[in-house]
């Protein structure tokens, strides 16, 4: 436990890698496969490719980089929280903002 | 369990009997991950980008016309494979195991470059058949957003073979083991950025 607790970052176990790469597999492969195939219409697609792609990112975020609220990690993840919701505002209002002056234009 | 209540600063000020090399360690990765915050912040705006003019082709190809899914599926195959490598690269390093930590960053390395020759074979192809960065705006937003991601992972494989290199020269030391933790946050924020140009690119473009 005090190897652990030393380490700002935890690294995992062969289990926790398997698991995020299964989980990583499938999330990844359902949306190829539903593009590829045109199983489905275009706006039931365009969600479920969308929501699986955020269901990954935490799978990653989880399995791969370790982010957790454990005492050591917490700030990594804070500042994690803090980009994501940088990252939010530039790019959700950047592309608001063109999309809205480009309709205006019509 | 009591270091557990302590963040790494108390821990490096009072830890009289931790090895010190650990917690500097702990600050380098952590700051290591604030700057990977911030290449977040640039491909951001790279996307951002991407999203105001992939409609702009100025009459030229769009990506459902380009876009060879395929390719694609194996390039992500190939990243993700070298994610779960590099884990067991960083279990094989933190046991100590140096023919296994070399090993397993082989393979990673070897996953690595084939992503990164199969995206130099679509750029390639892409370029050879007019459809370089210059045609439009879409092919320029493409590029720049593609590319950025490839140099990423181009500067991941050298900087792999260089700590392979001093783990060959000087062992698994302490030092080498916090390099190998800031590459390993590199690697797997690098394929996270991938589930981003993945989706929004070349599955939204091919619908």
């Amino acid at each position: 436990m005090s190897d652990h607790s030393s380490e700002a970052h935890s690294h995992g176990s062969v289990k926790s890698y398997i698991i995020g790469f299964i989980w990583s597999v499938i999330l990844t492969g359902i949306p190829f496969w539903m593009v590829m195939t045109e199983a489905f219409d275009k706006g039931p697609t365009y969600i479920t490719i969308v929501v699986l792609a955020v269901i990954q990112i935490f799978v990653h975020l989880k399995y791969f980089l370790h982010l957790d609220f454990s005492e050591q990690g917490k700030l990594d993840t804070y500042s994690f929280i803090f980009s994501a919701v940088i990252i939010v505002m530039v790019v959700a209002l950047s592309v608001w903002i063109i999309y809205a002056s480009n309709a205006m234009m019509m | 369990m009591s270091t557990t209540h302590m963040n790494t600063h108390d821990a490096h000020e009072a830890g009289a009997h931790h090895d010190e090399h650990h917690d500097t360690g702990g600050n380098t990765v952590f700051g290591f991950w604030l700057y990977l915050m911030t290449d977040c912040l640039l491909f951001a705006s790279v996307f951002a980008t991407y999203a105001v003019l992939f409609m702009n082709t100025a009459g030229g190809v769009s990506g459902k016309e380009i876009f060879d899914l395929e390719l694609i599926l194996a390039g992500t195959a190939a990243l993700l494979v070298s994610s779960i490598t590099f884990g067991f690269a960083m279990i094989c390093a933190h046991n100590k195991n140096r023919s296994g930590t070399l090993m397993w960053l082989l393979a990673t390395f070897i996953f690595g470059g084939v992503f990164i020759a199969l995206e130099i074979y679509e750029f390639q192809h892409l370029i050879h058949n007019g459809n370089g960065p210059q045609a439009s705006a879409f092919l320029s937003a493409f590029f720049s957003l593609v590319g950025l991601h490839g140099l990423h992972v181009t500067a991941g494989l050298i900087w792999m073979v260089i700590l392979a290199v001093e783990i060959i020269v000087t062992g698994l030391t302490s030092r080498s083991l916090t390099r190998l933790s800031c590459l390993s946050l590199f690697w797997h924020f690098l394929d996270i950025i991938w589930i981003c140009v993945f989706t929004v690119v070349y599955l939204m473009g091919a619908i």
